[in-house]
């Protein structure tokens, strides 16, 4: 199951997020920071799955973008991995040339 | 909007704060205004939603949220919707006054409307107005738009996920919503249908044949193509789909013989290499290995998670390991197949990979590697900074240690380990420690390990672990939910109709079944063990099945005397027992003797030196028990029946001392792991039949192996240790007791001898011939005991490296039809006649195997051409630099730069102090691959001295196939160096019409990767080559039925995948 789903930039700051199980407001922005801390930790020969308390984090970085989805166990990796994907090459269908500048530009 | 309105808002992060607080104050001001208008309304709340994503709460905007979604136009009803789904949570008291709204919509002409409608519905939505809308929404699955058909799905989706008994009666509907004429419905309802089969498994095996047929039409591309993602048809429904038959097929013969055929092709049809396919090949593997098992698809299945494991891609090395964690407990000759790779993962740079290689030991951890493993765990927890991670960490390597180290003391030491033993064992067990989570799971563990034990039928046990266990088991197994306690009782029913067991054990049995039927409702087994032992001669057994009928019939009591995990708490006794004045003062009218006060009856007892006795159920009882030695124990219970409870049972069990006391025991471990005769001699002591430890926690379990240092010699001082390593980590794996140093060679014994019958089922003759030369000849599989290694290749030969071979310069490519470039005196006048500054290979060169020259760049002054020589013990790069000017250049540096992938032997640099005007120098480089790759890139550049510094870059792509050479060798040496060799790779290649027969092919790969053929017989044929300067990779192909199937071996893990691509491509080539 996925439980939430971030774009974050570089410097950490959101850029956009979907939580699909309900987190107190105060605690996202703490959530949101130690996520973009161990994304940016990570060097590019390292895998995109990170182990993060009860759940797993796969991330994906386009530009400066990290987008992070939260998962439960019972997800598959590689499936959520390409979801991301998906949803950014959505976003290149719409939006077209916007989505890159935008990515570049956030 | 809300990039739009970020760019404005955060110029810089410092002022934020800021700038949101006041953004916040201004939009508090506008929302509530009377005279906003929606259109306004709708900007304030993309506002509002922007700053709650940012961490700012808005909460005064939630109600004007909701007035929105009611009283906007369509834009601004679409706004308001999405603006409360986010802000609102399913519990919000505000999102009551959503529903009216949400049923207005649901009724509206417009289908937009009613789309909105059931979108907020299926995100969020309280539980008990359910039924207001539930009516509504279930017409719409008749809808005759598919969208809205599929938005009610989804609705209805939710439903069941929030108040799964309100959408009971609608399950029909959802069969429609599967059988769908489109598709996106049908994939909607497989959300419900994985939720509800997840719970459910057996109430929908018979729509087993509409998944796997959807699963079929899926992976066959019937669907449209737009829900092709990368030409993948469909890959997230299907893996869906996939998950669904797992749960359906798992322990389910018949159900599962249904999803074979599609299984298959799953597996097959997912050979495009991009990772949504390897995502769904992942949960293939899973399924495969979720469902009855069949012995095709689970090679198939193993094959795949080789390759995963294998896979340079880190990803997917993630993934392999995850897979093999999954299926490592069906088959643990898997872990065995990569246990090199997984002794490289412990060590890798990347923490995730490495716990997920301790997870995976955790799964396979036995009595004999349980210390290689443990402390493992510690060297991790040690580097570890997460505190999850480590809370986690911690709590397995307690389990393992404790539980498996307490198993094996109670195992050995049988009846003699002294009783302060297991009383210290349950005690600590009982009381835990100051993690309640941590407690539960370490009782857990106990629970599961001791049901593994007694699933074996006739395996016996001593007295004292019995007793352990039937404690265990009644206290805790109602933490283990997804054992059915009805099973637990028949294992204890049957333990209690043995005879070896004695009368003592048999009430430790008893008090756990009396607490086990105390959590349970009501059990067939309790009643058939009530009217057993209620007739029973043995009068404790009696009086225990009346006690239990007695219990059985008021439940209340029962809960009330028996409450769970109540071994620890302090029972409060009226010690002055005044309840039974009248009763006392009765007896004494009557002229009974008086009553002796407490410390009166205790100083008594004390004389009498003989402990307290709880058990009170008449003479014959107490000499059963005595002699049995649990004279003063705590009893079984916890707590005593009848009437002698006015003592303090509950705190006798904690006069004990504190430290577990090992004497006597404790040499049973030694450095390497378990010592096993010691068990022996114990087990002979005591009773012959006894299960010796080694199969109690390992299943099997061979003598340690001893290293051969003949064995290790060739290794080099790294290897050695990793397959020390590995020998004691997967150690007691597999299924031959005896497990040699390289682990490996038992499975391929297997395979081989697996092989060699089918080959015996083929004509005689052929399977005799086959016999004789073939390397799976019986001898070889026989030989193997004696087991040789890499090593005894060297006899052969004079040189000291290890693949001994030495190519001369003739026998390198000895069988003549390799392709050559021999460039022709034509061609090169011809273009010498062009450029006059070609260059070409000195004479002795020029004999060598070489590429043709080729141009790698130019600049007005300077050409550089390359020319590889493939000489036998390295690739040499000849560079040739020109001089285009008319005059000397001095100072030519030529500077390869560092490559990750590539080593070049000497130095990387080389100067010319000078080229002439209209001269050609050269240098050469000898290189070896280091890492290996399929194809890498060596850069460099040349710089000299003119009136400017002036440099220009080259860059030479370099293959594996520049770094195979040949290996020459024997049939028999090739069966030898094959079993000793532990990384392999299998696949299966489609042969063209044009390489119909198994020696084209084998000799096109010879010629196009450098291979030799070692042998060809029948259908099969054996190759050999290796990698400079000396790791050998051995190939065996068979042909059948147009398929061609390859199996590598090597020492190195990444070399047969390498392999395997260049094989591919050259078969794809040709």
């Amino acid at each position: 199951m996925i439980k939430f789903f971030l774009m974050v930039n570089k410097q950490g700051q959101t850029r956009l997020s979907r939580y699909y199980e309900h987190v107190e407001i105060n605690k996202r922005t703490m959530l949101e920071a130690e996520i973009i801390k161990n994304c940016l930790s990570r060097s590019k020969d390292q895998c995109s799955f990170i182990e993060y308390k009860d759940f797993k984090l796969v991330y994906r970085q386009y530009a400066a973008l990290f987008v992070v989805v939260g998962i439960n166990e019972t997800e598959n990796e590689m499936a959520v991995y390409e979801l991301i994907h998906n949803f950014v090459e959505v976003l290149d269908k719409y939006f077209s040339r916007v989505v890159s500048e935008t990515l570049n530009l956030l | 909007a809300g990039g739009r309105s970020g760019r404005s808002l955060t110029p810089w992060p410092g002022q934020q704060e800021k700038l949101i607080q006041q953004e916040l104050t201004s939009l508090k001001a506008t929302v509530s205004a009377p005279t906003t208008t929606l259109r306004l309304m709708k900007e304030c709340m993309v506002r509002l939603i922007y700053c709650e994503m940012l961490g700012y709460e808005s909460s005064f905007g939630y109600i004007h949220a909701i007035k929105l979604a009611q009283q906007g136009n369509l834009l601004e009803k679409r706004v308001g919707y999405l603006a409360v789904s986010l802000f609102l949570h399913e519990n919000h008291e505000l999102l009551l006054l959503l529903v009216n709204t949400v049923v207005k919509d649901l009724q509206s002409t417009n289908l937009v409307e009613v789309c909105m409608a059931l979108t907020v519905v299926s995100q969020i939505f309280p539980r008990e107005m359910i039924p207001a809308v539930l009516p509504l929404i279930e017409d719409k699955l008749q809808h005759s738009k598919e969208i809205i058909r599929r938005k009610a799905v989804q609705a209805l989706y939710k439903f069941y996920l929030i108040a799964p008994n309100q959408v009971q009666h609608i399950h029909d509907k959802f069969r429609k919503a599967l059988c769908d004429r489109d598709a996106g419905v049908m994939a909607a309802s497989l959300h419900i249908y994985l939720q509800m089969i997840k719970e459910n498994s057996s109430g929908y095996k018979d729509l087993t044949g509409s998944f796997v047929t959807i699963l079929k039409q899926v992976v066959g591309g019937k669907l449209p193509i737009d829900f092709n993602y990368h030409s993948v048809p469909a890959p997230w429904l299907q893996i869906q789909l996939l998950r669904i038959l797992g749960l359906l097929g798992k322990d389910d013969p018949r159900t599962s013989e249904l999803m074979y055929d599609v299984l298959d092709e799953s597996l097959r049809r997912a050979e495009i290499n991009h990772n949504i396919t390897y995502a769904i090949l992942f949960e293939c593997v899973q399924t495969i290995y979720t469902i009855y098992p069949k012995s095709e698809l689970l090679e198939k299945a193993a094959k795949c998670i080789g390759k995963f494991v294998l896979s340079p891609k880190i990803n997917l090395k993630y993934l392999g390991l995850k897979a093999l964690t999954y299926v490592i407990q069906q088959d643990p000759n898997l872990a065995l197949q990569h246990q090199m790779t997984i002794i490289e993962c412990l060590d890798h740079p990347d923490p995730i990979i490495k716990r997920e290689t301790l997870e995976l030991l955790y799964r396979i951890t036995n009595g004999q590697n349980v210390i290689v493993i443990v402390q493992k765990m510690l060297d991790y927890l040690k580097e570890s900074k997460e505190e999850y991670a480590i809370i986690n960490l911690v709590g397995k390597i307690a389990e393992l240690w404790f539980i498996q180290t307490m198993n094996a003391v109670f195992s050995v030491g049988g009846d003699v380990v002294h009783p302060d033993i297991p009383n210290n064992f349950l005690r600590l067990l009982a009381e835990g420690f100051d993690d309640r989570k941590e407690d539960d799971q370490l009782r857990m563990y106990a629970v599961q390990s001791y049901l593994a034990l007694l699933e074996e039928e006739d395996a016996l046990y001593p007295q004292k672990f019995l007793q352990v266990m039937s404690w265990v088991l009644g206290e805790y197994s109602s933490l283990v939910t997804d054992v059915d306690p009805e099973v637990i009782l028949t294992k204890l029913h049957s333990l209690l109709k043995k005879t070896v067991i004695t009368s003592e054990t048999k009430m430790w049995i008893m008090a756990a079944v009396t607490k086990i039927a105390s959590h349970a409702s009501c059990s067939k087994i309790v009643d058939k063990l009530i009217q057993e032992f209620s007739n029973s001669l043995d009068t404790c057994m009696r009086q225990y099945a009346f006690e239990l009928k007695h219990l059985c019939e008021d439940k209340a009591l029962m809960r009330n005397l028996l409450p769970f995990d109540g071994s620890c708490n302090d029972m409060v006794v009226d010690a002055s027992l005044s309840f039974l004045d009248g009763f006392v003062a009765e007896g004494l009218g009557r002229g009974a003797a008086p009553y002796k006060p407490h410390h009166q009856r205790q100083e008594e007892k004390l004389s009498q030196e003989k402990a307290l006795n709880f058990e009170p159920y008449g003479l014959s009882f107490v000499s059963s028990v005595s002699s049995s030695g649990v004279t003063g124990r705590q009893s079984p219970t916890g707590l005593s029946f009848g009437s002698d409870t006015s003592g303090n049972s509950a705190e006798t069990g904690h006069k004990e001392t504190n430290t577990l006391k090992l004497e006597g025991v404790r040499r049973l471990w030694g450095k390497e792991g378990y010592l096993p005769k010691k068990e022996n001699k114990v087990g002979k002591e005591n009773e012959p039949q006894t299960v010796s430890c080694g199969s109690l926690l390992a299943g099997q379990m061979g003598d340690p192996p001893a290293l051969r240092s003949d064995q290790v010699a060739s290794l080099s001082e790294e290897d050695k240790e990793k397959q020390q390593l590995a020998s004691t980590l997967f150690i007691g794996l597999g299924s031959n007791a005896g497990v040699s140093l390289m682990g490996k060679a038992d499975t391929a014994t297997q395979k081989f001898k697996r092989k060699s019958k089918i080959n015996e089922t083929q004509s005689s003759e052929e399977a005799s011939d086959f016999q004789d030369t073939s390397l799976c000849s019986s001898d070889i599989v026989e030989d193997n005991l004696a087991f040789e290694t890499p090593q005894s290749l060297k006899k052969s030969g004079p040189d000291d490296r290890l693949p001994d071979i030495r190519l001369s310069q003739s026998s390198l490519f000895a069988d003549s039809n390799i392709e050559i470039f021999q460039p022709s005196r034509n061609a090169q006048s011809e273009s010498a006649s062009k450029t006059p500054l070609v260059p070409c290979l000195s004479e002795e060169l020029e004999e060598l195997t070489h590429s043709e020259v080729v141009e790698l760049c130019q600049s007005d002054a300077l050409a550089l051409y390359l020319c590889k020589v493939w000489t036998d013990d390295s690739l040499l790069l000849i560079v040739f630099v020109s001089n285009k000017t008319t005059s000397a250049l001095n100072a030519v540096n030529l500077v390869f730069e560092e490559a990750e992938h590539f080593q070049i032997l000497e130095s990387t640099t080389y100067q010319f102090p000078v080229i002439e005007a209209q001269n050609v120098e050269r240098c050469q480089k000898r290189v070896w691959m280091d890492k290996i790759c399929t194809q890498g890139i060596l850069s460099g550049s040349v710089n000299y001295q003119s009136e400017m510094e002036t440099r220009l870059e080259f860059s030479i792509t370099l293959s594996l196939v520049d770094f195979i050479r040949p290996m020459e060798m024997t049939t028999e040496d090739f069966g030898k160096l094959w079993l000793s060799l532990s990384n392999d790779v299998k696949q299966n290649i489609k042969m063209s019409s044009s390489q119909d027969s198994l020696s084209a092919t084998l000799s096109t790969l010879q010629q196009k990767l450098k291979l030799h053929i070692v042998d060809i017989i029948g259908n099969e044929g054996i190759l050999a080559c290796q990698l400079l300067p000396s790791v050998p990779c051995l190939l065996h192909c068979r042909t059948h039925s147009g398929m061609l199937a390859l199996w590598f071996r090597s020492p190195c893990s990444a070399l047969p995948d390498g392999l395997l691509y260049q094989c591919q491509k050259v078969m794809e080539e040709s």
